[in-house]
């Protein structure tokens, strides 16, 4: 399999999780979108530092989802705190800042 | 000396800030007494400094601070007192001292008397600072404050309004049948402000010329290296100085505010249209003769110009009826004189006359003062007549004055007009000595015209209902110090000669002995007879003009000023108004104005617009967001594929 399938493959699931974020509106969906974008990029990252044979984007890697796994704690966190204050994490409800 | 300079300076300012400070208060005689003490003050202290300068020949200079000093330019606040500006600062104050005693009578029943003496004195501040200034930029400062200054106090009446327009010359207020003569102090005031704006922005750009290719303002720095100049260099900035003269001097094409000066309070007209502002002029091209000795090109055309206004002026006083009118063209055609002096090189003489014409200038206003305040300001000569029965001391001293303005042997005018005809002879300008031989017959008809008019002949006051007084005795007694300095001031030649000579250069003329005498003789007749011929004519017919007369157009032309006011409305101001209102119309509001309101409509729109964006909405954001990334990614790889 040659690179570039692999980045193929890595741009057609950081759309389809870019495509989630502008299109989902219940605030958890968003959050997977989000998961799915880093995941792109893991991957990206994984195929590349395989391919060249340096080990920089594995550790980055390691590193994004270290990150992802605490940023869906705090979120997740967050997000409960909204449901139980407002009844609903559907974003068109969660207006408070309108300009 | 310093001590003295200071208190010659600041007496007058001293007093018009104490009148000024009661401004608003009622009449108070104090504030009339107190300022004329402190002129008094500063004149004592001018005669002292003159008769130090002329004792010891020295000259007073002091520095009073540093004005403008930025990287190479100074420009100090400094005083000179030298021959020059001693003459002129001993010839202010004495002239607007008596006009300031003189004024006490004549505006006792104005209700604004104490911002009248602010104002009064602080004109004579402003033409202390003017004189005695040691640089250009002082002189500008004096120049500008003389401007306003006399613009306060023409308008000085600003209430009042325009007078009914009225074609009969005999019974218009105005000297003339011109549609623009009915105005008002507020718009005579205006027109000689802004008439003097036109000739100083002249002399702005002749002081900047000066800075520019000397780099200083001072008189000794720029006039020791004034000859180091290309000559076109020169010949501008005299030329451009001599715009500014043109306008505070009142000579042709800027000559109109004179006349109509007149409408401020007859005193003002005595002390800033006879005997100092107006003087200014003639005082800027006598202080700067080192430039317009090098180029006498422009020193001719100074005199060529100041010898047709001598005439012209003179003429326009043959027809007019107000009485000051025909003292202010008088004043005009006596400018004219001086500028022939100064133009041709005998800068002494033109100060010479300048300081003898100041003295039977000032009284005769002062005199018109009298008689218009003794027949509640009627100012028609034809509506006088008979006066001297009931005003002998005004009589008396106007006719004293009327003789020196005629130039008769021995009065004052006599020894300076003779000396500018002599000048005009020996330096062979013929056709100069031809007009102003004529014009000294003209000055003294229309002078005795005047005086016969108002002080003999039929009494035509009482069907106004006039009972005609004698003024104050203070007022007369203010007048007669001027009166008796223009009677004698013709014997102050020699000394006066040799003290000018010091600063101003000698001009050597050759007059044979035989040609001399004769000149005198052929001067004096014609003075004599223009008396002779107005004393008789009046005597014999009661009038000068027939009617019949009256419809020739070279007495409408004269009663017309030329057709001056029409020129300058019709062709000058009627298409600057075109122009304006086209300008405002058209490019201001359609193309300016258009343009910044658009650039505002444009950033008010777009922020109504882009408002949206801020719903509040995380989705909305987001689309942003990815929207922006895209664009910097589009952008990105654009520029990529470009490079």
């Amino acid at each position: 399999m040659s690179l570039n399938a692999y980045l193929i493959l890595s741009a057609i699931l950081f759309l389809l999780g870019m495509v989630g974020v502008i299109r989902r509106k219940n605030l958890l969906m968003l959050f997977f979108s989000t998961e799915i974008m880093l995941n792109a990029v893991n991957v990206a990252l994984a195929a590349i530092s395989k391919f060249y044979g340096d080990l920089t984007g594995q550790m980055f890697a390691f590193f994004i989802i270290a990150i992802a796994a605490s940023e869906v704690a705090v979120g997740l966190g967050l997000l409960i705190l909204l449901y139980k204050k407002r009844g609903t994490i559907d974003l068109d409800n969660l207006q408070s800042m309108k300009g | 000396m310093e001590k003295y300079l200071y208190i010659a300076l600041f007496a007058p300012l001293l007093g018009s800030l104490i009148a000024g400070s009661l401004a608003m208060r009622p009449k108070m005689v104090f504030t009339g007494i107190i300022t004329s003490l402190l002129l008094g003050v500063s004149m004592v202290a001018s005669l002292i400094l003159l008769q130090y300068i002329y004792t010891t020949d020295s000259i007073v200079h002091v520095k009073l601070l540093d004005w403008i000093a930025i990287g190479n330019m100074s420009i100090p606040f400094g005083f000179v007192v030298d021959q020059v500006s001693v003459t002129m600062m001993v010839v202010v104050t004495i002239v607007s001292t008596m006009v300031h005693i003189h004024s006490m009578g004549y505006m006792v029943h104005d209700n604004s008397y104490n911002r009248y003496f602010s104002y009064l004195s602080a004109f004579v501040f402003s033409m202390m600072i003017l004189v005695m200034s040691d640089n250009f930029a002082g002189l500008f400062i004096g120049w500008e404050g003389v401007g306003l200054c006399s613009w306060l106090l023409i308008g000085f009446w600003y209430h009042r309004e325009d007078k009914p327009l009225t074609k009969d010359i005999y019974n218009s207020p105005f000297s003339t049948l011109s549609p623009f003569s009915s105005i008002s102090p507020a718009y005579a005031a205006n027109e000689a402000f802004i008439s003097n704006r036109v000739g100083d922005l002249g002399m702005l750009v002749g002081i900047f010329l000066i800075y520019w290719n000397l780099g200083s303002l001072q008189y000794d720095e720029v006039f020791a290296n004034i000859s180091n100049l290309d000559s076109s260099v020169i010949v501008a900035i005299g030329i451009f100085l001599f715009i500014g003269a043109m306008g505070k001097s009142a000579q042709f094409p800027l000559n109109q505010w004179l006349a109509n000066a007149m409408e401020g309070p007859t005193p003002v007209s005595a002390l800033i249209h006879a005997a100092t502002m107006v003087t200014a002029g003639v005082y800027l091209v006598i202080r700067a003769n080192e430039i317009y000795t090098i180029v006498p090109e422009v020193g001719y055309f100074i005199a060529t110009l100041g010898a047709a206004v001598a005439i012209g002026a003179a003429l326009m006083a043959l027809v007019a009826t107000n009485i000051k009118k025909i003292i202010a063209f008088s004043t005009l055609s006596q400018l004219g004189y001086m500028f022939v002096a100064a133009g041709l090189g005998a800068y002494w003489v033109a100060l010479f006359h300048l300081a003898t014409h100041a003295f039977f200038k000032s009284v005769l206003f002062l005199g018109a003062g009298n008689v218009m305040h003794a027949l509640n300001d009627e100012i028609n000569i034809k509506k006088m007549g008979g006066l001297h029965k009931y005003m002998k001391g005004t009589s008396i001293i106007m006719t004293l004055a009327s003789i020196a303005l005629a130039g008769i042997f021995p009065f004052s005018g006599f020894f300076s007009k003779d000396l500018i005809l002599e000048v005009a002879f020996g330096t062979h300008s013929y056709i100069l000595w031809a007009i102003l031989w004529i014009t000294a017959g003209l000055t003294a008809f229309y002078s005795f015209r005047l005086i016969m008019y108002v002080f003999h002949g039929k009494e035509n006051f009482h069907e106004k209902g006039n009972h005609p007084h004698e003024a104050q005795s203070y007022v007369i007694a203010a007048m007669t110090p001027l009166a008796i300095l223009a009677v004698v001031a013709g014997f102050f030649k020699e000394p006066f000669i040799e003290m000018a000579t010091k600063l101003l250069p000698e001009l050597h003329i050759h007059v044979s002995n035989g040609t001399f005498w004769v000149l005198l003789v052929v001067t004096l007749g014609i003075a004599l007879s223009g008396i002779a011929f107005a004393v008789f004519k009046f005597k014999k017919d009661g009038t000068f003009f027939s009617e019949k007369l009256k419809n020739r157009p070279c007495y409408k032309i004269l009663a017309n000023q030329y057709f001056m006011p029409h020129f300058i409305a019709y062709v000058i101001n009627r298409p600057y108004l075109a122009l304006s209102r086209f300008s405002w119309k058209k490019i201001d509001l359609k193309i300016v104005d258009a343009i910044v309101d658009g650039i505002a409509k444009v950033i008010y729109k777009s922020g109504d617009k882009s408002r949206v964006m801020q719903s509040g909405n995380l989705s909305t954001s987001l689309r942003l967001m990815v929207l922006g990334i895209t664009v910097l990614l589009v952008l990105l790889v654009a520029l990529g594929i470009a490079k």
